[in-house]
């Protein structure tokens, strides 16, 4: 390091020095707010998903607290966790993985 | 889909931008009329080159999206053309940060480059504008692509107007890195490559929380769908009790609504 910084020339911090520190500041402030702003979305789709689950674990916990009083169509409530476990899954239908144009119309200009 | 390798090249745009600074400060030489304020080269014209390159792009996608009606393109385009938005921004403000230190003035109204800079960015600036004000999905994407082909190929030409415009103030860069001395070419070629690593690794951030917030708001219609349709069948035969999965798809459909 100390080799390096010897044959490397000193950095004059006079007057031209003020402009190139505001440069290269702004744009690193400039990402620096971009990737917040990133970290906030990510934080919000975090709480989505966490109310989803919140939402699915609350409804099974319903399920079972009921005994599953059964209306002669089998068990609904388990069919119905098993297609959510399966929508969740992004294996269970190929296609949703990638975007059907209905909803990626959605997605794409928010 | 679009997070696939987005850790490796994160990686590689840090690593890209550290050695990029390293020779920028350490290697190449200082400018013999500007000396020390000539480094916001190494940052200004990268950046300018990247936001007119991606705006360029953003139009390129607009083509595939309007040939192949997929709106993955769309959704390309758009984010091409947000992330060089925020590259414009950055070289008008370094730009008026290099006049300012060179000719003593923060913008000079009669330098045709920076004016023409200054039509290209507002012209962009209108975009989202434009792109926000239609609510059917399906126009608002074709009209955007329409725009974005428009002022994708008025990119080019207002670069080669201002190249051929008289008046030469500010100084030529694009072709000409032959002029400049090994390092700083050297350390000008690291800065476009990490500022353009940059570009795409944003790029694909962007791109990626669009597509986990459109698998989410998928996953949530799909709950409310599944969870709806056997509570219609149930109705048909017998009451149901006011909790279970009927209330599920509706919580679900209403919380969906109101996000």
């Amino acid at each position: 390091m100390s080799v390096l910084l010897a044959e490397t020339p000193a950095l004059p911090l006079h007057t031209a020095g003020k402009y190139v520190a505001g440069a290269y500041i702004v744009v690193f402030a400039i990402v620096l707010i971009y990737v917040a702003i990133m970290a906030i979305r990510l934080g919000r789709i975090e709480g989505e998903l966490g109310e989803l689950l919140a939402l699915t674990e609350e409804d099974q916990l319903v399920g079972r607290d009921a005994g599953d009083p059964g209306d002669g169509g089998g068990h609904p409530r388990r069919d119905a966790g098993d297609s959510r476990r399966a929508a969740a899954d992004p294996r269970h239908d190929p296609g949703e993985t990638q975007e059907p144009p209905h909803a990626a119309r959605e997605s794409a200009p928010a | 889909m679009y997070g696939r390798g987005l850790r490796a090249l994160s990686i590689s745009t840090v690593v890209a931008v550290v050695a990029a600074l390293t020779l920028v400060f350490f290697y190449a030489p200082l400018e013999a009329e500007q000396g020390f304020l000539q480094k916001i080269f190494y940052l200004h014209v990268p950046l300018a080159i990247i936001a007119l390159c991606g705006f360029v792009a953003g139009g390129l996608f607009a083509i595939a999206h309007l040939r192949t009606r997929d709106p993955r393109w769309d959704m390309r385009s758009y984010v091409v053309i947000h992330m060089s938005l925020i590259f414009a921004v950055a070289t008008l403000i370094t730009g008026s940060i290099w006049a300012k230190g060179s000719w003593g003035h923060w913008w000079v109204w009669s330098e045709p480059t920076l004016v023409s800079f200054l039509i290209v960015f507002l012209l962009y600036a209108t975009y989202q504008p434009l792109r926000f004000s239609i609510e059917d999905p399906e126009r608002q994407a074709r009209y955007a692509s329409v725009f974005a082909i428009t002022a994708g190929a008025f990119v080019p030409a207002n670069f080669i107007a201002v190249r051929l415009a008289s008046e030469f103030l500010h100084p030529r860069v694009l072709g000409s890195t032959s002029n400049l001395p090994g390092p700083m070419a050297l350390a000008f070629l690291a800065s476009l490559v990490a500022w353009a690593l940059l570009f795409v690794t944003l790029c694909r951030y962007e791109l990626a929380a669009k597509h986990t917030r459109f698998q989410l708001r998928a996953l949530r219609r799909r709950l409310a769908g599944e969870q709806a349709r056997p509570a219609r069948r149930r109705r048909s035969a017998a009451p149901e009790p006011a909790t279970g999965a009927a209330t599920l798809g509706a919580r679900v459909a209403g919380r969906g609504a109101s996000t």
